[in-house]
């Protein structure tokens, strides 16, 4: 493939939710831009996900401040997209404290985060039966979110690709990145590629979207970012009438977010679909890129998940999946032009918010480009922030 | 057998074999007999698996081959194997010392521990898709014949046995002896072709002999037998009331102008045989497309497969019927108890079995030329043609998914349309919706689509309290089942 016009102005390593949402929010700001993916377009850490995009799992910080924007993004680009065509589903988030100890952190959190503009609702143990009849008894309050929402990952990704090549975005798949293309001066210029249809790539930005591999390509660049592999499972149930209604989790799944701790964690978190089935995740495990399946993480999600809805220990387990999140050591994305390597950007390393925070990340990434002043300040993503961390 | 003091005695075998057919019988036979602890765990209320199914007090009437199985059925206890029957495995997991085989029993979880595994899960019917063939009264070929041979019910009063592969004649033969009218059997295939390869009949005249048996009885029945020629769809709306058959090209298109409707009530379709490949792919083991299309994992000369302590043997390494599944059974018991024990096998026996298994493959291989499914059956299916019927998804909505939102693989389709998604976990549409998935994005299946669709790490659905309650560490593992 060529381009017959012009080299594009943009061009997005990696097909996955973020790459896919920066390709949409580029074309729509009148850029033109390649995509190359290595695999399928989904196929790394976004078909392993639930999809979620919440604002009530992140504390009062930059994180905060971009889910917050990001939860306004997708709600109008499923519009532009239409809704059900992604799946889009505002379904409310609800927390659950399991002590009076959890349930006072809450409160704390829930103030904070009304502070930043989130709309949290300090609720008891009867208005948590109101919204989740079928939850534990042993519940001693919690928090419900209204903003919270979801979208089916892979098919959200798909349309977002969809409508950018409708503005002109050409997506090449099967199509990994061997090398940089660099000018005189040392800006990037372009990729090699191991495609022979596609040798090289040349564009006037090249975007680093490469999901938990994007540590790998920042290497290849010369500008590396410690973007790792934090491993996960979801389990799914056989199909269910809609019995959980929103998506429920324990108060304990906010320390694990922000953890920094090696080896297992999980907290559970328990969701219905649309297509009846009930989705249990989410564990974290830093084990690097094994595939392997580990009964005891799934042990636990099982159990943490029957500690929360009772019901579900008579319900079948149909299949699990697993992938990897890709996180750096402070758990902050890297959005972002990268100094150390002009031409480069980074739109990497969100860990397990990689679809709710892709949204704002394409958006902040094409006013970038293009000029205009970013709707939030990306100096708490910048990409050399961790090598001043270290000096 | 060597046991070290950590280990209380009986709660690890040497030797977990997993499923009880040909394969299994013999891998679990033939290990115990060197002398190694032996465990055969299987679904099924009894012995036998698909081949030798049968019911409780039957002694064999309609069976080939029933006096082997008597013999290993006889071995299985005189040896000392544990046999535990109604166990749903659901994962195995590798451990430091070994192997753990998680399954349900009536729910409930039961755990059994072994250094090596032998896996035997055998195959099932392989379905194509064809308009109508989700209406009550289609069933797969080899759902008729476990009808029959495992409850002694027709599934019908008129049959039309339709797909392509011997199988399809004992089918047929079956239920005619039974009584039941087998209104045609429609051999999509034409396999004259199977003569292009002389070495390969003259080395299995027994089993051509059976074959011709199979015919001879339909002839008596009076049932005809037409080659190039299928059921291209069903109908009816509660229950099926009729199909339509046509002549097929080579490609199996529709020859045009060639279709006919038939009076039937049911459908009995098989188009050869899909491998339970699980657990193979649970402990990673290399696999590879093989002949006939499906995936298969990969063993050695020695029956093992590519991760230390795992032996794989019958159809899940390669389809080949349940003469070669015993074979190659036998040959992983020897091994395993070796590898296991240090009881070496007799180097006569284990060379007549390579003989045995060379022969076996050879004639498998010259079936699977001489029945290919070529992929002119995707001609059949309409826009609405149901593919998954677990979740409803249509051949249209497959094809929309690569052409408007650019999947490039089955599983990306899997996660776009949801085909595979539902209770069977893709089990009876994953060859379908790879197939069709290859052909719309130009292209032929490589095994890594198959794997795509076939890869579960839960292999049969339990509860999620049965999961959280883990290993069931009473004394269960000790005892006899």
């Amino acid at each position: 493939m060529t381009y017959p016009s012009s080299r594009p102005d943009v061009l997005i390593v990696g097909a996955g939710v973020v790459g896919a949402a920066c390709a949409y929010a580029c074309t729509a700001a009148g850029l033109r831009v390649a995509v190359v993916e290595r695999g399928a377009a989904g196929g790394g850490t976004t078909s392993a996900g639930e999809g979620n995009i919440l604002v009530s799992d992140k504390e009062p910080g930059p994180e905060l401040d971009l889910a917050l924007l990001s939860s306004r993004r997708w709600r109008e680009i499923s519009e532009d997209l239409g809704g059900g065509t992604v799946e889009y589903e505002a379904k409310g988030g609800v927390v659950v404290a399991g002590s009076r100890e959890t349930a006072d952190g809450l409160l704390r959190l829930t103030a904070g985060q009304r502070a930043r503009g989130v709309d949290a609702v300090d609720i008891g143990p009867g208005e948590l039966s109101e919204l989740e009849p079928r939850v534990t008894r042993q519940a001693v309050g919690g928090a419900f979110y209204p903003q919270d929402a979801q979208v089916q990952p892979m098919l959200a990704t798909a349309h977002l690709l969809r409508r950018a090549r409708q503005r002109g975005a050409v997506v090449h798949t099967g199509t990994g990145v061997v090398g940089f293309v660099r000018d005189r001066r040392g800006a990037v210029t372009g990729v090699r590629t191991d495609s022979a249809e596609v040798p090289v790539v040349s564009a006037r930005w090249v975007i680093n979207a490469a999901g938990t591999w994007a540590g790998r390509l920042s290497r290849l660049a010369g500008a590396p970012v410690p973007v790792l592999p934090r491993k996960g499972y979801v389990l799914v149930t056989e199909p269910l009438p809609r019995v959980v209604r929103h998506k429920v989790y324990t108060a304990e799944y906010l320390a694990n977010v922000a953890s920094s701790d090696a080896g297992l964690e999980t907290s559970v978190v328990v969701e219905g679909t649309r297509a009846g089935t009930v989705l249990i995740g989410a564990s974290r495990e830093r084990v690097g890129f094994d595939r392997g399946v580990s009964l005891p993480v799934l042990r636990t999600l099982a159990a943490q998940a029957i500690g929360l809805f009772p019901f579900l220990a008579d319900v079948l387990l149909l299949r699990s999946y697993l992938g990897f999140r890709p996180y750096c050591p402070d758990h902050l994305p890297v959005i972002g032009a990268d100094p150390r390597a002009p031409g480069l950007l980074h739109a990497c390393g969100h860990e397990g918010a990689g679809v709710g925070l892709a949204a704002a990340t394409g958006h902040l990434l094409a006013q970038h480009l293009t000029g205009e002043r970013p709707d939030l300040d990306l100096t708490p993503f910048r990409p050399d922030r961790f090598e001043e961390a270290t000096a | 057998m060597t046991t070290s003091p950590a280990e209380r005695p009986g709660t690890r075998y040497d030797i977990a074999v997993l499923g009880a057919g040909p394969a299994g019988l013999a891998a679990a036979v033939a290990a115990a007999g060197q002398g190694a602890g032996t465990v055969l765990i299987d679904a099924g209320a009894r012995p036998g698996g698909q081949y030798w199914r049968h019911r409780e007090g039957d002694e064999g009437a309609l069976h080939h081959g029933w006096g082997h199985f008597r013999r290993l059925r006889r071995g299985l206890s005189a040896h000392g194997a544990d046999y535990r029957p109604g166990h749903c495995v659901w994962h195995v997991e590798r451990t430091e010392a070994g192997f753990t085989v998680h399954a349900t029993r009536e729910g409930s979880p039961r755990t059994v521990r072994a250094k090596a595994v032998i896996v035997a899960t055998g195959a099932y019917d392989r379905q194509l898709p064809f308009p109508g063939w989700t209406t009550p009264g289609v069933f797969t070929a080899g759902a008729v014949q476990a009808l029959l041979k495992g409850h002694g019910v027709p599934a019908g009063r008129r049959i039309a046995v339709a797909g392509t592969g011997p199988f399809l004649l004992p089918v047929a033969a079956g239920l005619a002896e039974a009584g039941v009218r087998v209104v045609g059997v429609f051999e999509a295939g034409l396999p004259t072709a199977f003569g292009r390869h002389p070495l390969a009949t003259l080395r299995n005249l027994p089993k051509l002999a059976e074959g011709a048996g199979y015919l001879g009885t339909l002839l008596r029945h009076r049932v005809p037998y037409r080659t190039r020629t299928t059921v291209v769809a069903a109908h009816g709306t509660a229950t099926v009331t009729g199909a339509t058959v046509a002549r097929l090209d080579q490609r199996w298109r529709i020859v045009p102008g060639s279709t006919r409707e038939i009076d039937c009530d049911t459908v009995a379709v098989g188009y050869g045989f899909t491998p339970q490949t699980e657990i193979p792919l649970q402990l990673g083991c290399a696999m590879r497309r093989d002949a006939d299309g499906s995936l298969v994992a990969r063993v050695d000369a020695r029956q093992r497969a590519s991760v230390d302590g795992v032996y794989v043997a019958g159809e899940a390494c390669g389809v080949g019927g349940a003469q070669l599944s015993a074979v190659e059974g036998e040959l992983a018991g020897l091994h395993a108890a070796y590898a296991t024990t240090g009881s070496a096998p007799d180097r006569r026996r284990l060379a007549g079995l390579l003989r045995r298994r060379a022969a076996q493959r050879s004639f498998a291989a010259a079936l699977h030329r001489a029945y290919p499914v070529p992929d002119g059956w995707q001609t059949w299916l309409e826009r609405d043609t149901t593919v998954c019927r677990c979740e409803e998804v249509t051949a249209g909505a497959i094809r929309e998914a690569v052409d408007d939102l650019g999947a490039t693989d089955p599983r990306a389709v899997k996660l776009y349309a949801r085909p595979g998604m539902g209770l069977c976990q893709g089990r009876v549409c994953g060859y379908a919706t790879t197939c069709l998935v290859a052909r719309a994005t130009g292209r032929r299946p490589t095994a890594d689509d198959l794997r795509g669709m076939a890869t579960r790490p839960i292999a049969h659905p339990l509860t999620l309290g049965a999961l959280a309650a883990g290993d069931d560490s009473g004394g269960d593992d000790s005892g006899g089942g």
